[in-house]
């Protein structure tokens, strides 16, 4: 762990000695909570077409996929006329693209983008290698069920999938969401401990709070 | 002096009104953007869209209240500066409640959103909330200053302080605008428009690419809802202003919607064409350029 990550005594302004432990004052401890669908059917039916029709994705590449989808940003494919923005910070955000494979250095900063966004939020695996490895299935450093890690709604499958197979998983990732099965969010929370501990099995130099909203 | 209370409908029917052509005219100036980079664009329905997705979301972080006031004070600077100025002239239902000498208040208001933005982006505690907020503040301070030079020479070329009464002085045909009369100060107030409007070569506070989103950077859900009501209605709402002072008001709603749709169209006009400044560089650029003309205004009315 980091040095300034420490339990330790450090001296104020004024000379009073105090001790402090970064991890648990400088960050809130509550594990996260289910928030289910508070309204009417037909309220969070129109709820769940909006959020389906304005998919804002976080701009982080998270591996090689992310080629793919710069060209959905392009005139020739174009993937505003679909609702879909790119967003560069998780609080705005709601949908995260997992492109390519996820090292372990990634998954870290993976897992601390994904839990500052807000709930609902939805999760795609791009390629093969969130599926099952893929291409680097015996590295040493990379995981290979992405399903283990955070809860993902679509796979697209491919190495790497064309812009094209990218927007039929958004529209199929809308048909999900417009049925009201996009409840990525709640399944984390649900399963928060299952979810750390396989996350914190390959992560060896954990130095964040366990829940970082 | 009385008050008359049916203004208080009237002046709500007027912000629906206005606030609805800000999501379709924000869209519809997006996809013309779109257009000359050769694609589609997002539909004009869009904002809506993104509206009620943000008002729907369910989780929500604040960092105090002054984090919760930035989006309330942004959002009573828009409609503060809409409700202000007659929208439509002559009309006893769309004058708002617009007075003597709203034309100090309608510039007072200007400001007032983006100082209250400043607040509570700095209290998010995001290091790039406070560059985003220095960057912000001095470029709008920057772009504000040929425009109260405008204003203050318009307000003496018209002896009066009332925009009812400007836009009273500017009937009776087109060569009559303030933009014939006293074109050095409409000059000065439109190059100052250019950069309050946030788009290039102004929008270095806003870029995603710079620093993520700059002053917003933290807010989210219904935040970011009230935030982005207000970036629907304020620059209408300064449109408007601009229009009564230098383009002859508007006497009737199709005028008003066909006169805001051209002065909007100038700003992405410039916008589609121009890469982006730095601040400093755009700071200079106003006050070599913008703010000269705004004093040649002054002394010469």
């Amino acid at each position: 762990m980091k040095q300034e990550l420490e339990k330790r005594w450090v001296k104020g302004p004024d000379g009073v000695d105090f001790e402090v432990e970064p991890l648990r004052d400088y960050y809130c401890e509550a594990p996260p909570t289910v928030m289910p669908a508070a309204y009417s059917k037909i309220i969070e039916g129109l709820f769940n077409w909006a959020r389906a029709e304005s998919l804002w994705i976080l701009g982080f590449g998270t591996g090689c996929g992310a080629i793919e989808m710069r060209p959905l940003m392009t005139p020739r494919f174009d993937a505003y006329r679909y609702g879909i923005q790119w967003r560069p910070t998780p609080r705005q955000s709601n949908l995260f693209v997992i492109s390519g494979y996820l090292s372990v250095k990634t998954l870290k900063r993976v897992i601390r983008s994904y839990e500052q966004m807000p709930n609902p939020k939805y999760v795609v695996g791009l390629g093969s290698c969130t599926i099952n490895g893929g291409m680097y299935f015996d590295s040493y450093n990379t995981i290979t069920r992405l399903d283990e890690y955070l809860p993902v709604d679509v796979y697209i499958t491919g190495c790497m999938p064309r812009p094209e197979a990218l927007l039929a998983g958004f529209e199929e990732l809308k048909r999900i969401i417009r049925a009201g099965k996009g409840e990525g969010a709640n399944q984390y929370a649900e399963r928060f401990d299952w979810y750390k501990a396989n996350q914190k099995r390959v992560i060896h130099d954990w130095d964040m709070p366990d829940y970082n909203w | 002096m009385s008050f008359e209370w049916i203004k208080i409908p009237y002046a709500l029917l007027t912000l629906f009104i206005v606030a609805n052509y800000g999501f379709l005219l924000t869209a519809v100036m997006a996809k013309i953007a779109a257009r000359v980079g050769r694609r589609h664009g997002i539909p004009v329905w869009q904002n809506y869209l993104d509206l009620i997705k943000n008002y729907g979301l369910r989780s929500s972080i604040t960092h105090g209240v002054m984090f919760y006031l930035g989006p309330v004070f942004r959002l009573t600077g828009g409609v503060g500066l809409l409700m202000f100025v007659p929208t439509i002239y002559g009309s006893v239902m769309f004058s708002n409640m617009s007075f003597a000498g709203d034309l100090i208040l309608a510039l007072y208001f200007v400001f007032f959103g983006s100082l209250g933005m400043a607040l509570g982006a700095g209290e998010s505690g995001h290091p790039y909330s406070a560059i985003g907020v220095s960057r912000g503040l001095s470029q709008v301070t920057a772009a504000e200053l040929p425009f109260a030079l405008a204003v203050y020479a318009v307000a003496v070329q018209y002896q009066t302080l009332s925009v009812t009464e400007i836009v009273a002085a500017q009937q009776g045909g087109i060569l009559h605008w303030t933009l014939f009369t006293n074109p050095i100060a409409v000059a000065a107030a439109m190059l100052s428009f250019l950069g309050s409007m946030m788009r290039p070569p102004f929008d270095v506070v806003l870029a995603p690419q710079e620093i993520p989103i700059g002053p917003p950077t933290e807010y989210h859900s219904s935040y970011l809802a009230l935030m982005q009501t207000n970036r629907a209605i304020f620059p209408i709402a300064k449109i408007v202003i601009y229009m009564n002072l230098f383009f002859g008001g508007a006497a009737s709603w199709p005028v008003f919607f066909l006169k805001v749709f051209l002065i909007y169209l100038v700003s992405v006009f410039v916008g589609v064409a121009f890469p982006r400044f730095r601040v400093e560089q755009s700071i200079r650029w106003f006050l070599i350029w913008a703010v000269p003309l705004g004093v040649i205004a002054i002394v010469i009315a």
